[in-house]
């Protein structure tokens, strides 16, 4: 394996606690070295990545991707998921269960990992939490663990039953894995295909309310609250309303491991951004009301917001591309994560790049239990992103490395550009 | 952390929402809000014209052109109306049902509509069940598409309709409208508001020629959003108190069709919104009674309001062929057409 040394940048490590002007040196998929500019020993033979001028940080971490291998090729495969997710700076992801067949079976958490899969960047399965997602019957989670699994979730589907969800919670606790919900209550959301609002009701859609949100989210935390001897781990999956953030944020109060995620296009956009029927703007949960908007910028800004998640969902063009209520839900979102979360949350709105980087990095590792990733400590995954934080750029669907184009943010001004994506030693991708 | 730091700290900017791109095509008809005023008050003015005009001379307006009639649900007067419309001016009309083509073997509407404009369509009219259908079809076809009914969402052509209605007989001899027209006058809609294509095209286009719209109907058929869609729409629940306050009353059918697993007690919904001749009588005797159709009779009106001299039902289903008239010209004659 190639020795790698990035000299010349601005090296920005949230879990370390630093920010400064280093050198780093990749030896054997881990970080070697760490050393001031041009003080970097043992060199020799390393190939030279220039990084003048650019921010050296730990790869990115999605904790909630769509990669639809097995079973939906035409969608996505592992290998155009995990180029995307290099193209956009990430070095993990995290690929729900939702696949065809789901993935509630130790041979398919495996088969996701293989290398005849030809990933870019490492995927860490996600397994289901009950038999074939139906909700009914929990999996055996240890073995989904011992066979690479990082978490637990039904997403796409909630676990609706009190019981269930209590099964689930206590026995992931049991293993040390985290349950992760995607919280809907699907009985109040029957043939809805956005946010219920004035919004809803003008375009003549069915509409999902708020509550159907937050009272799944609030029915786990009272389980979480009920099973506090045993520890569970709650996270729940691209949250979306004002209330659920705020009981997500009362259960911390309360000293319970409760965390959550929220996607970019949770924090950016609206019900308004529906516009007329703009496909690539359905998605589950929905865009919601500007107050909920607002919500989410506050929830990450202030840090009861733990990571942020793409929720990335490749469709085919076909498949968007008719009436609004027929399309499925979901948008990608891997390579435009980072220009996105540079633009607006450190431009925009001034968070200290560090804090950014970390709700990209350092927490989901942190959440997700991946050792040695998310920093860039010495002896860690040689796991990094080099971008200039400073280029501005032009989103265009067209260019991306996914197989699906469904995403809002087409033609959109991004802030900051990949250089380089290295995974475990390896350069994944490299800007023209 | 402090929530009041949260406040504190609120992002002054944030995204900008979408401009929208429709209509592509300037003879398309999508929504009521297409139209500005004065694009309303020249197809009501150019309704009249046509309804005069000598049909042997009318039917050379569009001699020849190719207008195809696309039709997922099932109709009769707004079907008919189109089709007897567009031959008025001469056209060619080819009508495709979800039932009877390629749409039941599962072409989807891109495709369907892609295949019109290949056999020469110039223009679509289109009937379909899911709200936002009609956009969708302009936008892969660039053809003029005009929108007969949207799922829950649109009927434009209707709303055109009943406010040809409403001025004969709350402003006898006005042809055109203006801002101020309906000034002073209350339109009540009372019924299944929330799936309704006719009551969300007429709340919004009513108060812009100066009516006043007041929504009548429980709150599982007339949420309270309904009221923000636009301005000059207000919520009376109360059907007595409504019927008292308006000069045109339409009413509107329950569409079991659309229900989705909504229970409704019919004898409880009948009692406090059905349109009887005393109820009537009582509290709205020189109001006229309007209807988009289908009627059930004995569910939201009586027989007897139906055919009673109140009623202008079927004067809106003759305004229907004429209001069409005009659409259709706008459609494909490029200065009958424009936004403006």
């Amino acid at each position: 394996m190639t020795t790698l040394a990035i000299c010349g940048g601005r090296l920005v490590d949230p879990a370390a606690g630093v920010d400064a002007a280093k050198d780093i040196l990749l030896k054997e998929g881990r970080v070697a070295e760490i050393a001031g500019h041009g003080k970097l020993k043992g060199k020799n033979g390393a190939e030279v990545l220039d990084a003048t001028g650019l921010v050296v940080a730990p790869g990115l971490i999605d904790l909630h991707v769509h990669l639809r291998e097995p079973g939906q090729a035409y969608k996505e495969t592992i290998a155009t998921g995990t180029a995307a997710a290099a193209a956009g700076g990430f070095t993990s992801v995290a690929a729900m269960p939702n696949t065809s067949p789901v993935n509630d079976s130790p041979e398919v958490t495996r088969w996701m990992q293989a290398p005849e899969r030809g990933a870019q960047v490492r995927v860490f399965p996600i397994a289901a939490a009950t038999r074939g997602s139906k909700g009914e019957v929990i999996n055996d989670y240890a073995a989904l663990k011992a066979a690479g699994a990082v978490a637990i979730s039904d997403d796409g589907r909630p676990i609706l039953k009190d019981g269930v969800m209590r099964e689930s919670l206590a026995a992931a606790a049991r293993v040390g894995l985290t349950v992760i919900q995607h919280a809907e209550d699907t009985r109040m959301t029957q043939g809805a295909s956005m946010n219920l609002g004035p919004v809803s009701f003008k375009l003549g859609l069915r509409g999902m309310p708020p509550e159907a949100e937050s009272g799944i989210v609030e029915r786990d935390i009272r389980l979480v609250a009920e099973l506090r001897e045993s520890h569970p781990h709650l996270h729940v999956a691209h949250i979306s309303t004002a209330a659920a953030l705020a009981a997500v944020r009362q259960a911390r109060r309360n000293g319970l491991r409760v965390t959550c995620e929220v996607a970019p296009h949770h924090f950016l956009l609206t019900e308004e951004h529906v516009g007329l029927y703009n496909t690539h703007a359905k998605m589950n949960p929905p865009l919601r009301s500007a107050a909920d908007r607002d919500a989410m910028i506050g929830g990450i800004l202030d840090g009861v917001v733990d990571a942020i998640a793409t929720d990335h969902a490749p469709h085919a063009m076909h498949e968007k591309e008719i009436e609004f209520e027929l399309a499925p839900n979901g948008i990608i979102g891997l390579e435009t994560a980072l220009g996105l979360c540079l633009r607006w949350l450190h431009g925009e709105w001034k968070m200290p790049l560090g804090r950014v980087l970390s709700l990209m990095s350092a927490q989901p590792a942190a959440l997700l239990g991946l050792k040695c990733r998310g920093t860039l400590a010495v002896g860690s995954f040689a796991d990094v992103v080099v971008f200039d934080p400073k280029a501005e750029w032009t989103y265009r669907a067209t260019e991306s490395k996914s197989k699906a184009k469904n995403t809002p943010f087409d033609g959109w001004p991004m802030l900051g550009k990949v250089r380089w994506t290295i995974s475990e030693g390896r350069v994944a991708y490299a800007s023209a | 952390m402090n929530p009041a730091i949260t406040t504190a700290r609120r992002p002054r900017s944030t995204p900008p929402a979408p401009v929208s791109p429709f209509p592509y095509h300037p003879g398309s008809l999508l929504s009521v809000l297409d139209l500005t005023v004065d694009g309303v008050s020249r197809l009501l003015v150019r309704a009249t014209e046509l309804e005069n005009e000598d049909p042997i001379g009318r039917d050379r307006i569009l001699a020849k052109r190719r207008i195809a009639l696309l039709f997922y649900e099932s109709s009769t007067r707004t079907r008919t109306s189109f089709e007897l419309a567009a031959k008025a001016l001469g056209a060619d009309t080819t009508l495709v049902s979800s039932l009877s083509s390629s749409i039941e073997k599962g072409e989807s509407l891109k495709d369907t509509g892609l295949t019109l404009r290949a056999l020469g369509a110039e223009a679509i009219i289109l009937r379909h069940n899911s709200s936002g259908a009609a956009w969708l079809l302009e936008e892969v076809t660039r053809l003029p598409v005009i929108n007969a009914g949207d799922g829950m969402h649109e009927h434009p052509t209707q709303a055109l309709l009943d406010l040809r209605t409403i001025l004969t007989h709350l402003r006898p001899g006005v042809e055109g409208v203006a801002a101020d027209t309906l000034a002073g006058a209350t339109v009540m809609i009372t019924g299944d508001i929330l799936h309704s294509r006719v009551a969300r095209s007429n709340m919004l286009l009513l108060p812009r020629v100066g009516a006043r719209v007041l929504l009548c109907g429980p709150k599982e058929l007339l949420p309270e959003q309904a009221a923000r869609s636009g301005p000059g729409i207000e919520i009376e629940r109360d059907f007595d108190a409504a019927l008292a306050q308006s000069q045109a009353v339409m009413m509107l059918r329950i569409q079991a069709e659309r229900l989705a697993g909504l229970q409704l007690d019919l004898d409880e919904y009948k009692a406090n919104y059905q349109l009887t001749g005393q109820r009537l009588a009582t509290h709205a005797p020189n109001a006229m009674v309007l209807h988009p159709g289908p009627i059930i009779r004995g569910l939201e009106i009586t027989a007897g309001v139906a055919d009673g001299v109140q009623s202008a039902i079927l004067e809106q289903v003759t305004n229907g062929v004429a209001i069409r008239m005009a659409v259709v010209e706008r459609a494909l004659v490029a200065d009958q057409g424009g936004r403006a």
